[in-house]
């Protein structure tokens, strides 16, 4: 049954914690006028990732350093040491090369995709917490692009990490033989590769199920680094033909034979104008895609 | 539809005198199980400064309504304008006016009650120094200075409620939403936000509130449209409500067998001075009228004379619940 309850006037309820009537009024008398353009906005929530990021910088820290750590510690220290002929097969390249291009690839996908989704999942459950920058004076698209440029640097910042990391760790004369003869190539491929895992990641977090996660990156998570080329170049994959084709289908094989291209010219690689289309190609398809299952998601 | 046209048209169109406006609004969920008719043709106009409410029982459509006016979802009929804007055509121009506080908590769990606050400035354009004091200046007026630094998943209910009020209010939007703003709150905290909403209706602040709490309209709001199954019932105030639907005391008698078909005509209750409306429904006797003195223990004599045993028996003074119940013929459920 309805009651006629009156609210007690303000000051008599709560003692300190009721809120004075004179400064909520302020609230509407005194109020900055705001002039919110698209950039000042993308600018605020790019800067809202970087705050949380470096709050959870430690944790962020050592999810991007043990993968490259353990890999080169397994691979270019203990597994020369016990002579166990794993290599670059007797052409003097030492497995740390071959690595670099591979452990990089592999940190793109798993910081560019697991930085980028797993907030997602976050924001999508019950409380659609994505309500809060969904609000926000720009198109839902905007949001959506700004996501993918912050998982696309978290993606940057996990592969560089690599590179001193392999280039500490490792058996004597085991070190890696990185030449960067083209530096324009190696931004192209990091900046397109950064941005396709993010897009993918994108994708991702608004097409799949929060609860089925775990599951879809145990199933593709896996199959993606183990297959893309990471610890050999897909011309070895000759002697398996029909797996050299079937790994096209992998988006990671572009991206670690792409750093090869960039960053050990001289070992091998897959003709550069297929790196650029499926890398930049990708991109634009992924990256749409995922703009749009963003959208869909976000506004019902 | 000539005049939704004329309407949609740009400066000085009449949809910019009013703050909210939609003409047939209207959501259908599809779904492989049948398609959910949520909001079946809605048509509001609230005024500038006006504390408007949309009342209505869980399921009744408020939520769908205040989502499509604030650009969340998406009609699948109708139009709709919030502060002489299209919400589908010019959704960011929307968006730059309104404050929205939802039912569910979507404070920003990774950062602090003041980093909500301050992040929520600079998305809305102000600069660092200006979000930062725009947020202490909301701080304190809404007491939540001793938490600055507690991080919003510390919150309480109520500490969370208030910074969403003021994570709203942060760009002075013409126009402020809030979906079921009490719900789940104890009394008290509840009391201590109506204080705060009227404070903000006096100052001029346009507020469309959604409720399941009768007494919250009643208390609050300047207008009431009472919704239910996607459809308004009735609208206008809390006195015109009552006086449209007879202002009435009900008086229900529930009976531990059926009410006899025809009992009231025999009895000649229909025809005692003051009673307007008699129904039988089931087990339950429900009389409507103005002039109950004496009325429930007639109707217990009437029962008694009749073989009927009195299981309980109540009285409702006019209320919106009784409203409601003239309405739609249903119990309220809230």
């Amino acid at each position: 049954m309805a009651t006629t309850t009156q609210p007690a006037s303000i000051g008599a309820t709560a003692g300190g914690d009721a809120p004075v009537a004179a400064s909520i009024a302020a609230l509407i008398t005194d109020a900055p006028v705001p002039h919110p353009t698209l950039w000042k906005t993308f600018a605020a929530m790019m800067a809202r990732e970087f705050r949380v990021l470096g709050r959870n910088a430690p944790s962020t820290f050592i999810r991007a350093v043990m993968q490259p750590l353990l890999f080169a510690f397994v691979f270019a220290y203990v597994l020369p040491k016990i002579g166990s002929g794993f290599g670059g097969g007797g052409t003097g390249v030492t497995f740390a090369t071959i690595l670099v291009p591979g452990l990089m690839g592999s940190m793109f996908l798993m910081q560019g995709m697991f930085g980028t989704t797993m907030p997602l999942v976050m924001e999508f459950s019950w409380q659609r917490t994505i309500e809060d920058r969904a609000l926000a004076p720009v198109p839902i698209r905007v949001l959506a692009i700004q996501k993918i440029t912050a998982g696309a640097i978290q993606a940057v910042i996990g592969a560089a990490i690599v590179f001193p990391v392999v280039y500490w760790v490792h058996a004597p004369g085991q070190g890696p033989h990185v030449h960067v003869t083209n530096w324009f190539l190696l931004i192209v491929v990091m900046v397109f590769a950064a941005t396709l895992t993010a897009s993918l990641g994108l994708w991702l977090g608004t097409v799949v199920d929060p609860r089925k996660m775990q599951m879809v990156f145990a199933v593709i998570l896996l199959p993606l680094t183990m297959l893309g080329c990471v610890y050999y170049p897909w011309s070895a994959l000759h002697v398996i033909r029909w797996l050299q084709i079937v790994v096209l289908i992998n988006p990671m094989v572009y991206m670690t034979e792409g750093l090869r291209a960039a960053l050990t010219p001289n070992l091998g690689h897959m003709p550069l104008w297929a790196i650029l289309t499926a890398l930049i190609g990708g991109t634009a398809v992924f990256g749409s895609l995922a703009v749009r299952t963003f959208r869909n998601r976000v506004v019902n | 539809m000539t005049t939704v046209s004329a309407r949609s048209g740009g400066q000085g169109s009449p949809a910019e005198t009013s703050a909210i406006r939609t003409e047939g609004l209207r959501k259908t969920y599809k779904s492989s199980r049948g398609d959910v008719q949520a909001v079946r043709g809605i048509d509001l106009d609230v005024p500038q400064g006006e504390f408007f409410g949309l009342l209505g029982p869980n399921g009744a459509g408020k939520s769908t309504t205040i989502g499509m006016l604030t650009t969340l979802v998406a009609p699948t009929g109708g139009r709709a304008w919030v502060a002489g804007h299209d919400v589908v055509k010019d959704p960011v121009a929307v968006k730059r006016r309104i404050g929205v506080v939802t039912q569910n908590n979507t404070l920003d769990m990774q950062l602090t009650v003041q980093e909500n606050l301050e992040f929520r400035s600079r998305f809305f354009g102000l600069s660092l120094g200006a979000a930062s004091k725009r947020a202490a200046q909301l701080i304190d007026a809404f007491g939540l200075s001793d938490r600055r630094k507690a991080m919003a998943d510390q919150l309480s209910g109520g500490q969370a409620r208030r910074l969403m009020i003021a994570r709203a209010l942060v760009h002075q939007p013409d126009v402020l939403f809030m979906d079921e703003p009490t719900a789940g709150l104890d009394p008290q905290t509840r009391v201590n936000l109506w204080d705060i909403l009227k404070v903000l209706h006096e100052q001029g602040q346009t507020i469309l509130l959604t409720t399941h709490y009768m007494e919250e309209a009643e208390a609050l709001c300047d207008k009431i449209a009472v919704v239910d199954h996607g459809l308004i019932l009735a609208e206008g105030s809390v006195d015109k409500l009552l006086a449209d639907s007879g202002a009435q005391t009900v008086v229900t008698v529930r009976f531990e067998e059926p009410v006899p078909d025809g009992l009231a005509e025999l009895t000649g209750l229909t025809e005692r001075p003051g009673v307007t409306k008699v129904e039988a429904d089931g087990d339950q006797l429900r009389v409507f009228g103005s002039d109950p003195e004496g009325l429930l223990g007639d109707l217990v004599g009437i029962g008694t004379a009749n073989g009927l045993h009195i299981r309980d028996a109540a009285e409702a003074k006019p209320s919106l619940e009784t409203a409601f119940l003239a309405l739609t013929g249903r119990e309220y459920r809230e």
